[in-house]
Parts: structure tokens; C-alpha cells; sequence
């Protein structure tokens, strides 16, 4: 079984049992995340994928439908805490997730709710503050950071709780586009140097594109899922659900309707260029 | 606007003061306000002053920090030392109509007007030195014992350290939602009392319903991290009493047996 395993998992934000027509939220999903992959969970608003991520950690519990992380399974409440410290969610708001008035005491709010010991919270706080590169900023207080700044902040939060995956439920819809790249090189650095294990729910197309795997999700399903160069080259599909692709993705697909030869398609503005010389050549 | 009142809030920095265990610093404070109103002659109310001055000095605050937390104050200290002025007993210095001064009139006014500025001065000290969290952990300490009476300490002391965090936050709010109310066309500037308490309606209004779903969304972030009520909590920064502390407390002590002393073999002159 791989680390988080979901198996058909219906959620309703009403009472299915008296109600059962009630909208599904999520309607039979399953799909699993393996250790130290970064995967990007895709979607329109309501498609359900921030339900989805409230799944990983146990903050919802399924209608119907297993939810397991590290062959626990979530619906038991004995181990709520364990998952939880295992699995951490960083949420869309950042000022909602910083409970301290002073950097490093909101960053030490998760190993202190551990009961760890003072010696080694100071030692978590400081790693988890120079992973997310805000070690200078420890003194300060949390009003007066920046956006990606403050998000940095919350996942230094979840980082010193020591949790073997973390999921991002947009993390980046309330940031500009300085604050959305700092939090996005931030993620790909967790994964590739820490071996962090990164679920992303995002509705930007040029973030899923830098992951690992992509999930599209579209009215509580799965439309499709795999790496980001063959979910993208689906165009037609994603298209026939009102979803965007890379810019890139998109001039190939024109130019292939167009009646241009064109080989793989293109997911960022490198690869691109170099398909557009060869076209040209 | 309300951003600017340098009263209640913390300034970062390695002085004396800033280390001293916030408990002692809470304690000592409380002692200082009874101190402060037992002082009935000019030696005593001296020897206060002094040690006000003294803790102002080591808290490594620059005084203009203070200077403006006492401007806020400044129309109260006028008024009460005029009052306290016309009202003293005695025989008269200066007499017109029904206003008349005496000379215990004019020390009623030196001793108000010095108690207020030292009691400001000294609640600036401890909340310019004590960051919110210490302040909170420390009135959860010193609270403990009442736990044996089922009263909820950590609630309050983490409902304490939530308010202070979320006060920026919410002032900055405060201010987009008036920002986008007058962009609407709604005025708060001018017309009588009730027409501008009314346009406050439309302010409160958002706030409220947003602080709520914000307060729903803090829970959410708080399980996420783990959190479980104040049992089996430790604390990254363990406060403990150290020499300093002692010290401190001795210099007070002396300062409130001064105050008794000349109490007892003084004249008052109030």
C-alpha cells in the first residue's frame, strides 16, 4: 500500500444519510501518494480538491470509503494525532494559520502542542525557519511580513512538527506573484533536498506543471492523472472542462490544429522555444 | 490611526528589564500601583518616582516611545491636577470669586499629577519589555493554582494570546472595510452623534461576520498543528526566576519599606 491511500471516498457537506441527493462534494474518489513524490491536485473552484486535502490529515472523514495514511486508517480516532503528525496541512490564509504574536513562538505552537522538549522545539524552530529560508525574521512580528512571507512562515509551522508529507490547500491564491514563486521554490526545495513528500492543491497551471504527478479533478471525480506532460498534452479534454493549460501547451495546440507538425508538448517557456526552432528549422 | 497609540505594545530588545522572569515583572507591578497610592509625603512619593526612573532607564527603550504613550494621557493629568487644585483644604493663597488655591491644593495637584505620569510610565516598562506570549504564559503560570477550582488558566491565557495576535489583523480590516464603504459613497465624517454612530453599522457589521469565519478558520489551523487543550504542553522559551529576579525584588522591597518608614515618621502633606 503506498503512504496515503483513499479507496472510493464519497463527502458530503450534508447529511447523505437523510438526504440522499444531497450534492457530493466528492463522489468516489481514489488515488494514493507514494513517499517523497510531489504531487499537484488540479481543479475548478467546488471541484472538491480542498476537501480532498481536509481527507489527508483527518480534519474530514469520509461519508463512505477508507481514507489510510501509513496504514492507519483516518476514521479512528485513537489515531488522529499520529496522522496528523505525520501528514500536516498548511491552509489558503495565511494570517489564519499564525497563532503567535512572534515568528518563531507561532513556529514552536506545533512541537509545543507535542509536549516536546524546550531544547529540542528551539532546535525543530531554527531547522524549520532556515528551510523555508525565514530564519532572519524570527523576532518579528507576523503583521508586518509579507504575504509569501506569512506562508512561509505557516509551513515552517507544520515543517517543525516533523511531519513525513505536507499538503497545501492553495497556498498560493492570496499572493502575489513574488509571494507565489517564494512559496513555490520553497515547496520544490523540501522535495528535492529533504525528500519531502508534497501534496499540492492549486488552481494555477504553472505550478501543477513543476510537480511530479498531476490529479485533475473536475465536479468530485478524477478526470485524469499522471505527469504533467501527459496531462497537459490532453488538451481537448481539459479544454472540454473549462480548464486552462500552460501557455505553452496551448500555442502547440493551436499550431497543431493549425496543421503544424509538432512533436511533444512544450510545459514551460524553455522547452518551447527550443519545439518552435524546430518547427522553424 | 489607532496604530499609532505606542501604549500596550512591545519593543524588542536585550535590556535588564527584558530578561527579568515575567511573572516577577507582573507581581512587582502589582505591588507598584499599592505603593504608588500609599505615598503621602514628598520623601516617599521621591523614592518612587526614583525607582520608576531607574526601571524606565534600564528598560533600554528609547524615551520617546514613552513620551508618546504619555501624550495620550496628557488632557487627563491636566484636568485632574487642576480639579485637585481648587479643591484642597486649608487656608486660603489665592482667592477669586468661589475658585480659591491652597498650598495643600497645590500638593494634591504635584502628587496626582506625578502618581498618573509614574503609574504610565511603569505600565509602559512592562508591556514595552514583556513580549504578548510571555505576558500571557506568565499570567497562566501565577494562575495555576486556581486549576484546583476547575477554572478554565490555559483557555483564558490562550484566548489572551490569540486577541493580542489578532488585534493588528483585525484593525487592519477595520480600515479596508471603511475604505470600501467610502468608496461607496458612505460618509462617517460628517453630521450629528446618532448619523455617525449609524455609519458605523455598516462597519460592524463585516467585521463581525468575518471575524467569525476567521475565528473558524484559526480552529481549523490550530487542530491541524496538533493542538489538544493546555495538558501535556511544554513551552519552547521555559521561564524561570534567576538572580536578577531576586535582586529586583529586593530593590522594590526596600523601596516599600522606604514608603512605610516615612509614613510612619513623616508628616504627610495630603
Amino acid at each position: 500500500m503506498s503512504f496515503i491511500t483513499l479507496k472510493d471516498v464519497v463527502y458530503s457537506y450534508e447529511d447523505i444519510e437523510t438526504e440522499p441527493n444531497a450534492p457530493r462534494a466528492v463522489d468516489g474518489v481514489s488515488m494514493s501518494v507514494e513517499k517523497g513524490e510531489f504531487v499537484a491536485v488540479i481543479g475548478h473552484n467546488g471541484c472538491g480538491k480542498s476537501t480532498i486535502a481536509k481527507h489527508l490529515n483527518a480534519m474530514l472523514l469520509p461519508d463512505s470509503g477508507k481514507v489510510y495514511v501509513d496504514f492507519d486508517d483516518t476514521s479512528d480516532e485513537d489515531k488522529t494525532f499520529d496522522i496528523r503528525k505525520k501528514v500536516g496541512l498548511v491552509l489558503q490564509n495565511p494570517d489564519n494559520q499564525l497563532v503567535a504574536s512572534i515568528v518563531e513562538e507561532d513556529v514552536a505552537f506545533g512541537p509545543e502542542n507535542l509536549g516536546v522538549e524546550p531544547e529540542e522545539i528551539r532546535k525543530r524552530v531554527d531547522s524549520a525557519l532556515k528551510a523555508v529560508g525565514m530564519y532572519e525574521y524570527r523576532e518579528h512580528a507576523p503583521f508586518k511580513l509579507s504575504g509569501g512571507q506569512k506562508q512561509r512562515v505557516a509551513i515552517a509551522g507544520i515543517l517543525a512538527i516533523r511531519p513525513e508529507c505536507i499538503v497545501l490547500d492553495e497556498p498560493t491564491a492570496m499572493l502575489d506573484p513574488n509571494g507565489r514563486s517564494e512559496v513555490m521554490s520553497t515547496l520544490l526545495k523540501l522535495n528535492r533536498e529533504r525528500d519531502m513528500t508534497v501534496v499540492l492543491i492549486t488552481h494555477y497551471m504553472d505550478e501543477a506543471v513543476l510537480a511530479d504527478r498531476v490529479i485533475v479533478m473536475d465536479g468530485g471525480k478524477i478526470l485524469t492523472e499522471g505527469t504533467p506532460g501527459e496531462v497537459f498534452s490532453q488538451v481537448e479534454l481539459l479544454k472540454k472542462h473549462r480548464l486552462d493549460v500552460p501557455q505553452s501547451a496551448e500555442l502547440m495546440y493551436r499550431l497543431k490544429g493549425a496543421g503544424v507538425e509538432v512533436g511533444s508538448i512544450p510545459l514551460n517557456a524553455a522547452d518551447c522555444i527550443n519545439a518552435l526552432e524546430e518547427v522553424l528549422r | 490611526m489607532v496604530r499609532d497609540v505606542a501604549f500596550g505594545q512591545y519593543f524588542p530588545a536585550k535590556s535588564l528589564i527584558h530578561r527579568l522572569d515575567p511573572r516577577a515583572k507582573l507581581v512587582m507591578f502589582a505591588a507598584y500601583i499599592v505603593i504608588i497610592f500609599c505615598t503621602f509625603n514628598f520623601v516617599s512619593l521621591a523614592v518612587t518616582t526614583a525607582f520608576t526612573v531607574l526601571f524606565v532607564a534600564l528598560s533600554g527603550v528609547p524615551f520617546k516611545f514613552y513620551f508618546k504613550s504619555l501624550k495620550v494621557i496628557i488632557l487627563i493629568v491636566l484636568i485632574t491636577s487642576l480639579l485637585n487644585l481648587f479643591y484642597g483644604s486649608g487656608e486660603p493663597i489665592w482667592q477669586w470669586w468661589i475658585f480659591k488655591i491652597t498650598q495643600n491644593g497645590i500638593n494634591r495637584a504635584i502628587f496626582v499629577t506625578l502618581r498618573i505620569v509614574c503609574l504610565i510610565l511603569a505600565s509602559s516598562c512592562l508591556t514595552f519589555s514583556t513580549s504578548p506570549t510571555e505576558m500571557t504564559d506568565a499570567i497562566e503560570r501565577l494562575m495555576k493554582p486556581l486549576k484546583v477550582l476547575h477554572f478554565p488558566v490555559h483557555e483564558i491565557a490562550m484566548m489572551m494570546s490569540l486577541a493580542l495576535r489578532f488585534i493588528p489583523t483585525l484593525l487592519e480590516e477595520t480600515d479596508k472595510i471603511m475604505q470600501a464603504q467610502k468608496a461607496r459613497g458612505s460618509d462617517f465624517e460628517s453630521g450629528g452623534i446618532t448619523k455617525r454612530v449609524r455609519a458605523l453599522i455598516p462597519i460592524l457589521v463585516p467585521l463581525f461576520v468575518s471575524a467569525f469565519r476567521r475565528a473558524y478558520e484559526i480552529a481549523t489551523a490550530m487542530e491541524c498543528r496538533c493542538y489538544n487543550g493546555g495538558d501535556g504542553r511544554t513551552r519552547m522559551k521555559s521561564i524561570h526566576l534567576s538572580a536578577r529576579d531576586f535582586i529586583s525584588f529586593a530593590v522594590l522591597g526596600l523601596v516599600i519599606t522606604g514608603v512605610i518608614l516615612c509614613n510612619i515618621f513623616l508628616e504627610p502633606a495630603i
